[in-house]
């Protein structure tokens, strides 16, 4: 199947002459979640800017449900929902005119009954009738992704939904992300949490220094740069290390009590069946086994690190 | 064309005007009322009349191009300005809107705002003398063109200023100067002769002119003029924007 949004060698210099983003080439797959990892800075918003068509592109393309955002920019805009990054609502206004103006934009006709739809799935239909400086920030925020999808988006862009925003609010807001998926709507968003991409993203991609340094399925990468480490707990502290346990990862802590072992899922053979036999054979009495992987974070981190060597 | 958003925009401008009817319509009545009592009342009665008409209905042509131009000028420029200040100038950016469809709901709504505003100054000096209207299909062409060109540059303006400084200023510096020295309150040939020559480089004094011709019949220089004058306006906006369609000026980074 056609990927619905195809990025080619984009980049965006700036007038500044600040350089947003070098090469990007990129498909996202109609229906995914992709999250865009980066820190502040990354180019991960002007990326979306150049998609959506508030930024006009230096170099490349971007084509969405095949049409370029630049010359063809009327049919690939219809097709988009942009939520942003800051809270920018007209405060006197009330929620249902404000969703019903965001709608008009689109050149749809008006469709009451749809967007009260749209209100509903957000929680929002009791507060149809509010004015916007009535609402809390979490609900601003519901609006603001009730806008976008005034118009039927094929595709929703949330830049950074939730930068700023208690733990509650998070959660909810990944809710309202997997419904919309399960409705078909293609969602990329960008996030500096790297929890946030873990628990929310099909595809991740890392962008640093507006370089796309990697896109890959999130499990994928988690198990390609994935380590585990586990922990053998002891009944009896042990003094040192015996020898037929001392190998390449593993090491005792402190107070004699726990043998961790590094392991990398890469390798055909992870060791652990040796490690274990090896207790057995020195008659360690073993009390409890635990495994834990490397957060994307750690990957994150890695991956960093290793741009950077 | 996308209409259905240029209708969009169009009845979310009016909506705002209608939403405060105090601000929108009342306080540009109640300055003119102050024009007439202040001119009309106490200078009138000095004056009389000014090439035969009375002093009274002789400056109210000219006080309606004054609160047109004022209010096309700042009606606009705020109409485009709020998105850009609060920050939702994101959602008009990234609809699939042109910039020509942007500027006809924003143009034409203050256009059509500047225009009840002169109705309802029209209707309230009828109150205070006697106004023939020699060529009402003139005067209205007259309004409207001059209130679409001036909302043209006030759109201009705000999609221009950074700040509401910048916003104050074009207007304050420029526009109320060229409108009071525009033959609002007096005709050029009341003027000597090397003034009326200056007066007459004042591009809105023709606006003026035109605009009381087609009260009384009476013009301080040729209606054509008069006509090229509406038209060099309407062409100076309509090019200004045309450039900003090209290059997205100020709107695209």
């Amino acid at each position: 199947m056609q990927p619905i949004i195809e990025v080619r060698d984009l980049s965006k210099t700036y007038a500044s002459g600040t350089v947003a983003l070098t090469d990007v080439t990129l498909d996202i797959h109609q229906g995914e979640i992709l999250a865009l990892l980066g820190p502040n800075g990354a180019g991960k918003t002007t990326f979306i800017s150049i998609t959506c068509g508030l930024v006009t592109p230096t170099g490349g393309s971007v084509r969405v449900g095949g049409h370029d955002v630049v010359r063809d920019y009327r049919a690939a805009r219809s097709l988009i929902g942009l939520v942003p990054q800051e809270i920018s609502v007209e405060m006197f206004e009330t929620v249902i005119n404000t969703i019903r103006f965001s709608r008009g934009l689109y050149g749809k006709a008006p469709d009451d009954a749809y967007l009260e739809g749209v209100l509903k799935s957000l929680a929002l239909y009791d507060k149809r009738d509010a004015k916007l400086m009535e609402l809390s920030g979490g609900m601003k925020r519901r609006v603001l992704i009730a806008k976008a999808l005034s118009h039927g988006p094929k595709v929703l862009f949330l830049d950074e939904p939730t930068a700023g925003v208690d733990v509650n609010l998070r959660r909810e807001m990944w809710g309202v992300v997997r419904r919309l998926r399960e409705e078909g709507v293609t969602v990329i968003l960008t996030t500096h949490y790297l929890e946030e991409a873990e628990e929310m993203a099909d595809r991740i991609g890392v962008i640093d220094k507006g370089r796309l340094m990697l896109v890959r399925d999130k499990t994928e990468l988690m198990h390609e740069f994935g380590h585990k480490r586990l922990t053998v707990e002891l009944t009896e502290p042990l003094t040192a290390l015996p020898a037929a346990l001392a190998d390449e990862g593993v090491a005792l802590s402190e107070d004699g009590m726990h043998v961790s072992y590094d392991y990398d899922t890469r390798a055909d053979r992870s060791g652990i069946a040796r490690l274990l036999a090896g207790f057995a054979a020195e008659g360690v009495a073993v009390r409890d086994l635990s495994t834990e992987q490397s957060s994307l974070e750690d990957v994150f981190l890695r991956l960093v690190e290793e741009e950077r060597a | 064309m996308n209409w259905q958003a240029v209708r969009t925009i169009f009845n979310h401008e009016m909506a705002r005007f209608w939403r405060t009817p105090w601000e929108s319509l009342a306080s540009p009545v109640v300055s003119t009322v102050l024009y007439f009592v202040v001119f009309g009342a106490a200078i009138g009665g000095r004056i009389q009349s000014v090439e035969g008409i009375s002093y009274g209905a002789f400056i109210v042509p000219g006080l309606i191009m004054l609160t047109v131009l004022q209010q096309s000028i700042s009606n606009a420029s705020s109409g485009i300005f709020f998105p850009k200040f609060i920050g939702t100038m994101y959602e008009i950016l990234a609809a699939p809107v042109s910039f020509i469809e942007i500027v006809l709901g924003y143009v034409g709504a203050a256009a059509l705002k500047s225009t009840i505003i002169a109705a309802v100054i029209y209707l309230t000096a009828l109150f205070f003398v006697d106004l023939p209207m020699l060529h009402p299909f003139w005067a209205l062409g007259f309004l409207v063109l001059t209130a679409f060109s001036f909302s043209l540059f006030g759109f201009l303006i705000g999609i221009w200023a950074k700040d509401w400084q910048q916003l104050q200023f074009i207007p304050l510096m420029v526009i109320t100067p060229l409108v009071f020295l525009g033959g609002a309150f007096y005709s050029a040939s009341m003027l000597p002769p090397f003034w009326e020559g200056v007066a007459k480089l004042n591009p809105v004094l023709y606006l003026v002119s035109g605009f009381r011709w087609s009260f009384f019949g009476q013009a301080d220089v040729p209606v054509a003029a008069s006509l090229i004058a509406v038209a060099i306006f309407l062409c100076l906006g309509l090019g200004a924007v045309w450039f900003i369609f090209r290059t997205g000026w100020r709107l695209r980074s």
